[in-house]
Order: C-alpha cells, then structure tokens, then sequence
C-alpha cells in the first residue's frame, strides 16, 4: 500500500485552528510560540511513500518524528492536512472506520515496546488478533508462527518483565506482524537497544522484509540506522522536512548545512557502494584488436593497459608489456596475453572494496552491473575522497 | 461579634423543616428500597451464625487458601476467627462479619464504576474530589441523623453510614489506579484498534487492580472502623458489645470486644491484600 502525506500541519496549544492561518502564511515555530503560546509541531510535510518500501523519517529529539509518524494511524490528529492510503483519506475515516483500519491495515511497534504486562508473550503477541475477535485456538495458531520467525520459540508462557530488552521488542516485531498488516509503523523500534542487538534487529527486519514486502515506515535518530534500512530518507528539522532521497542522495548531495552536520560523522564505506566510485575506462579494445594498434594505443595515451571487452563483458586487460610481447610474437588477437582482472559488483559496499584495493598494489579492480557486464574500474581517488 | 448577613436561625430550619417533610412523605418509599439489602444481611447473618461455628471456620480459611496459596496464612486466619469464638463473642463476631460483607459488597459495587468514571470523565472528577473530601471529613453522626429518621433504627442505616464513610478511598484508588496505567501500554492497545471498551476492560482495569485491591483492603478497613458507631444506631454485633462496655464502664467488656475487632480487621486485611498481591504478581513494569 502506498501512502501519501498531504500538507500536514500540527500545531499544539488550547486553540491550534485559530493559529492555522498564521503558520501557513509563514510565522515560524519561535514566534508563533511567542505571540499565542502554540507549539508548532509539524509544518506542512507532505510525503510520498511508495509500497514495499521502508522508508525512514529521521531527525532530532523534538523534531517531530514520533508525532508525525503517529498521524499515519491517526493516534494523534493533525491541524490540517490529509493522509491517503491507497487514495482511501484516513482522515475522512469515522470512528469505526479507523478502528477497523488499525485492526487489519496498520500495525506499530514502539520505542519503549509497549507490551502489555499483565499478558503473557503469547497473549502480547495474539492482541492484534483478541481485538479483531478472532478465536483462541486460531490467534494462538498465528501468534506461535510469528514468534518462531523471530526467534522466540519457547517463551511464549513468559511474562515480558521477564525477558531481555531485544526479546521484548522482538515480541512487540511479532505483535505487529501477527495482524499481518499491509504497513509497519515502527517509532524508534530499536533505538532501545543496545548496539549489538539493534544491529541484529535491523538484519532480521531487512531479512523478513524480502518475504514480506510491507510498506514500512521507520523513524531513528541514528543516521545510520536511517542508512541501513532505508530504501528513501526523509529528514525532519524543527517540525519541517529538510530534505527527502535515497540514502546515497543525501550523503552525496546534502540539501543544507543541517543535513550535512548529520552526515559528517558517518561511516559511509559502509553505506556508499562500488557504483559510487566508478570510473569509465578510457581505453578499451576487443580481443580481436591487432597488438600493434593496442601497443600503439597505451603508448600514445601514456597509460599502462588497456581493458579488453567481448561485447560488454570484461575480457581481462592487457599492458603494455604484453601487448608489446604479443607484437614480438606477431599474434593475430590479444587472447593468449591478457591478464585477469578483479571484479566486484556494483552493490559491493565501499568497507569490502577497501582492502581489495590496498592488497592489490594499485591494481585495477573492475565493476560488473548486474547482468555482469563491464561498468568501469573503482577510482582511487573518489574512494578517498569519499571515505576519507 | 462577627456580623450576621443571613438568619441561620433560618437556614437551620428550612433544613429541618426539607428533612421533617423527606421523612413524612418518602421514608416509607426509601425503606422499601432498601429491603432487598436487609434481606440480603438478615440472610447472611442467619447463615453464618446458624452455621456450626467450625464450618465458617473451614470455608474462611479455604477461601484465605484461594487468596493466598498459603497454608500458614490459611491456618493463622482459622486460628484468628477461632480466637473470636474464644472471646465468647462468636455470635456477634458473625454479625459484624455479615455487616462487614455486604457493606464492602455494596462499596466495591458503587466505588469501582464510580471510580472509572472518573479516570474517564475529567469534569466528572472534578465534581467528585470535593464530594469524596466531605464523605471522609463530615463527622458521622452528622448523616446518621437524617439517616435513620429515613430508614429507622437497625441495620440498614448501619451499612449506609458505612458505605458512606468507606467507599471513597476505594473510588480514589480505582480512579488513580486507572490514569497511572503507563500510557505507552494504553497507546498500543489504541494503535491496534482496541475500543473504549476494550482499553478498559483489557488493559486498563487488569493493570489498575493492584491498586483498586489496596481500595478494597482501605474500604474494609474503614468499614470496620464504622463497627462501633454503627452499633448506636442499631447494628448488632461487636460494636455493641463496645458500647456497652463503654456505657456500663465495663473495661474488660470492651477490651475483648475490641480485641475480636481487630481480629476481624487483621484478617480482613490480609486477605484482601495477599488475593491482590496474588492478582498483579507476573505483572511487573514491562520497561
């Protein structure tokens, strides 16, 4: 499902619709809270969320991420604005139309999990179906299933006092799941934990969504997590988004200063990826070339080799060396004197190329797309900057 | 000499005159409302007195046994009844127990959705807290006038002074109970679609019953301490046998009589808190 974000506005204080007209007509959140006393949550964000992705909301403490993401369920009212899911305006939900909604649509897991004392994990993890009025037998049947995908098989008569912080929140994952809802609201999930065991969260919750392919809506602090997980990053300031793109966008092209304090201290060999540092080759020949042509090429453009294609596909590269051998030896084609080359993919991360780079001597690493064709050679001097 | 802006002399009679005029023409009305309670305590009280003595002892330390799980604490609650018995004062003990029954009956009846109520309506609340201040602070006696001009001497005055003087502690505790409830919980229940119904009676109510069980162990505590004052206006039972020590100047009398309430209390109590330690056990912060 997808699920677009129409002009919300929250404002909050004793008459928020008095003060509408003055935010939209620009007063910023300091005077506004000045002259009436309002707080300016959200200041017109409209987003677009596309099915099956996860799409991260980051910011601040105070910028107005948990609030916003409650508006997606309508746990908390906007000012103004509109929410379409699927085209369908949850705000023109009534009542019963929204607590069906919540029942079978949506689900949430929560910053500090939100689980239910009183209940055993069986019973947290069963709530979603309990509330629908679905039978025991059936809601124990399903709550069981999902608590094996996360790993809690043998738990289900504890009580969550008596389980780790990582294991709550795995309860509060499998809670969510269990309505097998068409979007995930997840507000600091993992922000809780500790880093070790956020880190395994975040594997298991990329690893469940290859199955599951849910619209997943996530908010964090960390900048890194946001990276991780997210297929688009929406970043919020002050009740305003800053800026919107996918992860490489953002480290790569920071909107303002803001965005580009945040991204300073990430470890980006571990987000950029071999596509990011791409450089095309320059000299290209086939395999059916004539060696004198190749030596002659590489002579007079003053490099050491030259790369070899079969079609698009890389053949192997030849220097200048060979390439003068191959002439000695009067060879009809390049095939007996080409030299193999290391390949990485694309979507090899930075933080793996890195040391192929510095045991290779400076040696060429080439990068194959998809379909295994020949993209360029990493450029050294774009991983260092990049990097560095 | 502090100025007088309005007769009181007056006042103090228009009251009297509202009270005389309530009594003449509904009293008869109001005690026929009240029957069903009085046959309800006359019943209870039959059958426990009627009962062979070490019977109520047996079904009093099963049901501490139910509270509890404990079998000292069951056999310390037979031992505490049979010390009533051995006062000589197991007739009246029973009659105050019944009294005690159907008064805390009847508190936790009206206390508890008062309470919700309350944690649910805030203008509601505010209407209540001052209400609740006076139930607890207006002496006694000062309702157990008009009380018993309406429903004449006996037991049911008795369970309408006590009612009145016991159930506010447990309205407060239902109503806290309720709002200290974590609101992360409540706002999950909310996110999965959980209706007002459903919040209170799956969330709200079960993680408020600690506290609502320690309203319920105030109001039998309060309830017991009524026993005297209740026995002056016609209530039977242990309480009388205080007042008449106190109108004879018969120490002993008293003491014994005294001591058998406290025996009652102490069992009351532990009951009432070891059954609500026993229900909010496995329910600890989930944080």
């Amino acid at each position: 499902m997808n699920i677009q974000i129409r002009n919300i506005y929250k404002i909050f204080g004793k008459k928020p619709e008095a003060q509408l007209a003055k935010v939209k007509d620009g007063m910023g959140k300091d005077d506004l809270l000045d002259a009436t006393g309002h707080t300016l949550g959200l200041d017109n964000i409209s987003l677009d969320i596309e099915a099956g992705q996860i799409f991260v909301i980051m910011g601040l403490s105070g910028s107005g991420k948990s609030t916003l993401i409650r508006h997606f369920n309508r746990l908390i009212e906007p000012t103004d604005g509109h929410i379409l899911v699927d085209g369908n305006d949850v705000m023109a939900m009534n009542p019963q139309q929204l607590e069906d909604f919540r029942r079978h649509k949506i689900s949430m897991v929560f910053q500090r999990f939100g689980l239910f004392p009183h209940k055993t994990v069986l019973e947290n993890t069963a709530y979603g179906l309990q509330i629908q009025g679905l039978g025991p037998a059936e809601r124990d049947k399903k709550a069981n299933y999902w608590l094996e995908q996360v790993g809690l098989k043998g738990f289900e008569q504890q009580h969550p006092h008596q389980l780790s912080g990582g294991m709550q929140q795995r309860v509060g994952l499998a809670r969510a799941l269990t309505t097998d809802p068409e979007i995930l609201l997840m507000d600091e999930a993992f922000s809780a934990l500790d880093p070790l065991i956020r880190r395994e969260m975040q594997d298991q919750l990329l690893e469940l969504q290859k199955s599951l392919n849910k619209t997943i809506v996530f908010i964090t602090h960390d900048l890194d997590e946001a990276l991780r997980l997210g297929d688009k990053i929406a970043i919020l300031r002050d009740g305003k988004l800053v800026q919107t793109g996918s992860p490489e966008e953002i480290l790569l092209s920071p909107a303002d200063d803001y965005v580009q304090a945040f991204i300073q201290d990430v470890n980006r060999a571990r987000v950029l990826t071999a596509g990011h540092v791409l450089q095309p080759a320059k000299l290209t020949v086939t395999l059916k070339s004539q060696p004198a042509q190749v030596l002659e090429l590489i002579r007079s453009n003053g490099a050491d080799y030259a790369c070899v294609l079969d079609g698009r596909h890389l053949k192997g590269l030849i220097t200048q060396l060979d390439a003068q051998r191959a002439c000695q030896e009067q060879a009809d084609g390049l095939h007996d004197y080409l030299s193999a080359v290391h390949t990485v993919h694309c979507d090899t991360e930075l933080e793996q190329v890195l040391p192929e780079l510095l045991t290779r001597h400076g040696g060429p690493i080439a990068v194959t797309d998809n379909d295994g064709q020949f993209e360029g050679w990493v450029c050294r001097e774009k991983l260092i900057a990049l990097v560095a | 000499m502090f100025p007088e802006f309005f007769s009181t002399r007056e006042l103090r009679k228009t009251i009297d005159g509202s009270v005389d005029w309530l009594v003449t023409e509904y009293a008869d009305s109001f005690e026929a409302l009240t029957q069903p309670f009085l046959t309800l305590l006359i019943w209870l009280e039959q059958l426990l007195r009627g009962a062979p003595w070490w019977s109520v002892i047996l079904v009093i330390a099963g049901l501490s046994f139910a509270a509890s799980r404990n079998w000292l604490m069951s056999a310390g609650m037979a031992t505490l009844l049979f010390f009533i018995g051995a006062l000589g004062l197991w007739d009246q003990g029973m009659q105050t127990l019944a009294l005690m029954l159907v008064a805390t009956g009847l508190s936790v009846t009206i206390g508890i959705p008062i309470g919700i109520l309350m944690a649910s309506y805030d203008r509601f609340r505010k209407v209540m807290l001052p209400l609740l201040d006076v139930m607890q602070t207006m002496p006694s006696f000062v309702y157990l006038i008009p009380v018993v001009m309406l429903f004449g001497l006996g037991k049911v005055p008795a369970i309408f002074a006590t009612i009145i003087y016991a159930v506010p502690p447990l309205i407060r505790l239902t109503d806290l109970g309720i709002r200290l409830v974590d609101p992360d919980v409540l706002e999950a229940s909310r996110a999965f679609g959980a209706n007002r119904r459903q919040q209170m009676l799956g969330v709200q109510l079960p993680l408020a019953l600690p506290n609502i069980m320690a309203g319920i162990n105030q109001t039998t505590m309060m309830a017991l301490a009524m026993v005297v004052v209740a026995s002056m206006i016609g209530a039977r039972g242990l309480g009388q046998e205080v007042l008449i020590g106190i109108n004879r100047l018969e120490v002993g009398r008293g003491l014994l009589a005294g001591l058998a309430i406290v025996a009652l209390a102490i069992l009351f109590d532990r009951v009432t808190q070891s059954l609500g330690q026993r229900l909010s056990a496995g329910q600890k912060d989930a944080s």
